[in-house]
């Protein structure tokens, strides 16, 4: 029988002091009976000969000097897995919350993952198909990537990962095992919701293993629930062969947490109060992604992040940059001008996707037709504000045409249903056709064959499309 | 018996030990019951603190750390090539046969292969007196390098016992070696030297060649030389990896230590597989046969981050050693710092600038001063050139690693997000950008490429500052109203934008180019904008100049003019003469 300590020596926020402990372990689990009735959890963050530092997951709420009796379990935290968690639902911890009472655990598992070995990985190179053009055109998604949304509050990221999944998932000819975690740190409780009633409704929630965090719930629970979360991904995808789409949301609460823990265990601050540790961190959630040689399941991660202020050079979005592979960036100009998805083409970056596209992929123009947007949608920009200094009427001719094509693109390129689910073939021809829209010597990323194949000039009669405007506004 | 001490307390990767232990700084310690491998970072009279280069994770107060002697250092010898490593040297693919897909802790495992007999050539005979640094043997260690094996550079004496010819593991004696004092020492294929401590030369010589990488903007722009230390700052997603890749693909260096600190795992799976496939142009051996990779990428434990700039470091010198033109290609340098920070607030130190301790600037200044071209102990010639990526927080280069980083280096360049944006690639700014090997650098291009090398690449450079300066009218009133004599400048300058400066790495002709090519593109532009501005002095318009499709024929030579048919060349000057000749009849 393990020794149980009685009281505590000091509460602080969300840790609390342990002396006199005997034979405590660095990240040890610990559990609290407050009360002789009500259990929290806790981990022990920092150790000195017989002081422990706890962090309690529950928060310290109830919880005295004198009525809360302490037990070591003698090992780090470690989640209970088993194939049965298909379909199931769990709070921060890991605890079923669905009333479907506990999980058959076939294996325990370090919820704090290792780092995997680079010579073990599998450089990926398989693309996603997710039916969206700015995604599969631009910057498209390969298995075993990390890709998060960088978003603002009240952009519509939540149905854009949602639309991913439900389309990636329901691929043609996917005859894999596919199957979706999702964690939500802090989210709200119609965020999760909204979640919950779209895997129903795709049909898909028995491949769905979520773990909810809710914006009330302890904040110390967040920092547990996406390595949780992640090591129920990594035992599905490399023990039982499963092709893994991981949702974390929202990455900004998990680091507003750490910030939290951080400062009040007194620790030197960095970046704008978050810990120096905040890179680190990061890094090992994100790189829980990947794909390894002797396991054919897959790890794709999705972190969602709302940037605070909408500014991209904040620690959290600017870390996060630097670790994962490209990003999805999300436009409040864009949202504004009901675009939907709202997804800003020039900041958004795929790493991986020039390796998994192309000749025997997707088809052999694709890396030119891509790059050959970026550009000209970039040129649209320097128009756009010529014009707004010399006036629209002034631009020369070819800069008009530039207006042109970037409204095209941003309308029927960028913008598209709901549950529009394009093909790749779609998207490719989509952007030849708004391409025509230029002169050819404009095309100056493309190689002169693949122009000769695909490239069809489209006449533009700006006397037809400005009366077409004026009976649109009428 | 060597030294112990008990953990008295635990936090993150920073252990610390109670009382005197008698330990040394920078002292390599085995912690625990799994024997995680520490080094000593702090003493005090009652305390010992230790960087543990693991997880930390099960530890417990009480457990015993023991000493092992010796500062942290790494085993130098054959089989470094062709390898790829933790960043205490530990192989990796050794580490996985060990403990599976997962790098578990506590793995054992000896850095270099013990058991592969290596073919080897002994260069010396008894009676041979013989300095620190001198080589003793030689073995084929791939198919492009021949490893040299060198007495260590601090013992001397004189050969009293050679093996003969033959097959022989790292460990096996080779030479024996009577010192001035008596004793005697043996002599493998194989030596131990601290990481931190730079392997000794005999003098430093000033910048003279450069380091070639088939990169345009690198070699005509801002070169580098052999032995000479760059910087490459930028946000995310504008190309620092890509850049360093192109370089340690193409660059003439003989031999390539790629450091992969804290980033990311598929990078480095990426650069493995890639490099087995591709083929050195010069040797014609697969790329992995003169490169060896440090990966410790970010989800690995921060300590070992800090410590891999100075493994990968310390293996380049040791092939310096040996009269090779060694390149590190540090990425990103930015996390070594962070790697810094964090172990300084986990040791409460107190903080300078954004968190960073204020010793940043001094460990970076020894960073890059460890790289030159050097004389040897053995009077060979090598070099060790440092090109070093820098992840700006924000993309700002006014931070404190990007700052500090441009005082101690010569080439600086900048990445740009905007170009990066416009998917110009590579997105090194031509503006920001420095290098200040140019001058050191000029009389090598006269002597190897031509004469008129760097008057010309003058040139480029004013017609982009023009561009440049002209660009903050066009935004304000457009295009259309400047003088054609600007405006040829303008359509000039986009030829040497798109046609010169960027360059398609996934393009079998553009991804690596010739000096020479690169000199004879340069000529005809030049000689196109010349011929265009001898026109437009006679009054022609820039629109009956454009009427023809020469610019952007010139703008595609990179692609229709393989890198082996620099005759074709001819064939554009002609066309420029026939355009001349044209424009002149049509309107004149």
């Amino acid at each position: 029988m393990a020794i149980e300590y009685l009281g505590l020596s000091e509460i602080n926020g969300p840790l609390v002091v342990l002396e006199g402990v005997k034979n405590a372990s660095y990240e040890e689990m610990v559990e609290f009976t407050i009360d002789g009735h009500e259990k929290k959890l806790g981990r022990i963050v920092a150790v000195y000969e017989d002081k422990a530092v706890i962090q309690v997951f529950e928060g310290t709420d109830n919880m005295s000097l004198q009525n809360t009796h302490t037990r070591l379990t003698g090992h780090p935290m470690e989640i209970g897995l088993s194939p049965e968690i298909l379909g199931r639902t769990f709070d921060g911890i890991g605890n079923p919350i669905d009333g479907l009472g506990p999980v058959n655990a076939e294996k325990r598992l370090n919820v704090n993952g290792l780092p995997l070995n680079p010579v073990t990985r599998k450089y990926p190179r398989n693309y996603i198909h997710t039916g969206i053009s700015a995604i599969d055109g631009l910057t498209t998604l390969i298995r075993g990537q990390k890709l998060p949304i960088f978003s603002g509050n009240g952009l519509p990221h939540d149905q854009l990962a949602a639309q991913i999944v439900q389309q990636a998932s329901l691929g043609s000819g996917s005859d894999e095992k596919f199957a979706i975690v999702f964690a939500a740190m802090g989210v709200k409780y119609d965020v999760a919701e909204f979640f919950r009633r779209t895997f129903e409704e795709s049909g898909v929630s028995d491949h769905v293993v979520m773990f909810l965090n809710l914006a009330n719930d302890p904040v110390v629970e967040r920092l547990i629930t996406p390595k949780v979360a992640l090591t129920a991904a990594e035992y599905l995808a490399f023990e039982q062969g499963m092709h893994i789409l991981v949702i974390l949301t929202d990455i900004t609460s998990f680091c507003e947490a750490m910030r939290e823990v951080s400062s009040s265990r007194g620790e030197i601050p960095s970046r704008k109060g978050y810990p120096g540790y905040l890179y680190s961190e990061l890094a090992t959630l994100y790189e829980r992604a990947g794909i390894v040689h002797d396991a054919s399941g897959s790890v794709t991660q999705i972190p969602i992040l709302t940037m605070p202020n909408d500014d991209i050079t904040h620690p959290i979005p600017d870390l996060t940059g630097y670790i994962t592979e490209g990003q999805i960036v999300l436009d409040r100009q864009l949202h504004g001008q009901s675009v939907y998805p709202p997804i800003s083409v020039l900041p958004s970056l795929s790493r991986l996707m020039k390796d998994g596209i192309g000749e025997g992929y997707t088809r052999g123009d694709h890396q030119d037709v891509a790059n050959q947007l970026f550009s000209c949608y970039a040129k649209v920009g320097d128009a756009r504000s010529l014009a707004s200094v010399i006036g629209e009427d002034e631009l020369s001719p070819i800069d008009k045409k530039y207006l042109i094509f970037g409204n095209a693109f941003e309308k029927e390129f960028i913008g598209q249903g709901m549950d529009e689910n394009r093909s790749m073939e779609d998207t490719l021809n989509k952007a030849w056709e708004l391409l025509g829209l230029l002169p050819r010597e404009e095309l100056d990323r493309v190689d002169t064959k693949v122009l000769d194949k695909y490239y069809h000039p489209t006449e533009i009669d700006l006397a037809a499309q400005a009366k077409a405007e004026a009976d649109a506004m009428n | 018996m060597s030294k112990t001490g008990i953990i008295y307390g635990i936090n993150g990767p920073v252990v610390s030990l109670k009382g005197n232990t008698g330990f040394k700084m920078s002292e390599m310690v085995y912690v625990g019951e799994e024997r995680l491998v520490g080094e000593v970072i702090g003493l005090t009279k009652d305390a010992t603190t230790i960087q543990v280069f693991e997880e930390t994770t099960g530890l417990k107060p009480g457990a015993v750390v023991e000493a092992s002697g010796d500062a942290l250092s790494v085993i130098l010898g054959p089989g470094i090539l062709n390898n790829i490593f933790d960043g205490i040297e530990r192989p990796l693919s050794e580490i996985a046969r060990q403990s599976g897909d997962y790098i578990s802790r506590g793995v054992s495992v000896d850095s270099l292969d013990t058991e592969k007999k290596w073919t080897v050539h002994v260069t010396v005979k008894p009676g041979d007196v013989l300095e620190g640094g001198a080589i003793i043997s030689e073995t084929q260690e791939t198919r492009s390098i021949v490893h040299k094996s060198m007495v260590p550079p601090n013992i001397r004496g004189t050969v009293t016992w050679t093996a003969p010819d033959g097959d022989y593991t790292i460990l096996e004696p080779i030479v024996r070696l009577q010192s001035e004092d008596g004793a005697e020492h043996t002599l493998t294929l194989c030596q131990k030297w601290p990481i931190r401590v730079p392997r000794p030369t005999l003098k430093r010589y000033p910048a003279s060649e450069p380091l070639v990488t088939g990169q345009r903007i690198l070699d005509t722009m801002f070169p580098i030389a052999k032995g000479g230390t760059a910087a490459v700052p930028g946000g995310f997603g504008t190309g620092k990896t890509m850049t360093q890749h192109q370089i340690a693909k193409w660059s003439n260096a003989d031999i390539i230590i790629y450091i992969g600190c804290g980033e990311r795992g598929n990078e480095m799976t990426q650069v493995l597989e890639e490099f087995q496939e591709l083929v050195d142009p010069k040797s014609g051996n697969p790329l992995m046969d003169r490169t060896a990779l440090i990966a410790n990428t970010s989800n690995m434990p921060v300590a070992a981050r800090e410590a891999s700039i100075y493994t990968g470091l310390t293996l380049a010198e040791y092939y310096r050693d040996m009269g090779y033109d060694v390149a590190i290609m540090a990425d990103s340098t930015s996390r070594w710092a962070e790697a810094l920070r964090e172990l300084s607030g986990r040791l409460e130190e107190m903080p300078a600038e954004e968190g960073f301790p204020a010793y940043l600037a001094s460990r970076l200044s020894a960073f890059y001063e460890r790289a030159g071209m050097m004389q040897t102990l053995n009077g060979l010639e090598g070099s060790v050139s440092i090109i070093g990526a820098v992840s700006p927080q924000g993309g700002d280069f006014s931070e404190p690693v990007t700052m500090n980083t441009k005082r101690f280096v010569r080439c600086f360049w900048g990445l740009d997000k905007s170009l990066a944006y416009a998917r110009h690639f590579p997105a090194i700014h031509w503006l920001t950008s420095y290098s200040e090997y140019l001058n050191d650098l000029a009389p090598w291009y006269k002597d190897h490429v031509n004469k008129n090398f760097i008057s010309m690449r003058n040139q480029l450079m004013a017609l982009l500052n023009q561009e440049s300066s002209l660009m903050e009218i066009v935004k304000l009133i457009g295009s259309d109203v400047l003088p054609d004599d600007q405006k040829l400048v303008l359509e000039i300058a986009r030829v040497i934008r798109l046609g010169f400066l960027q360059q398609n790495a996934f393009h079998k002709d553009d991804t690596c180019v010739p000096l020479s090519k690169q000199y004879q593109m340069m000529e005809i532009i030049l000689y196109l904008y010349r011929k265009s501005r001898a026109l437009v002095t006679m009054g022609m318009p820039m629109s009956v100049l454009k009427e023809d499709k020469i610019f952007d024929r010139v703008i595609s030579i990179k692609y229709d003019i393989p890198n082996d048919k620099p005759e074709m060349f001819d064939e554009y000057k002609k066309d420029i003469d026939r355009f001349y000749d044209n424009v002149l009849e049509r309107n004149g």
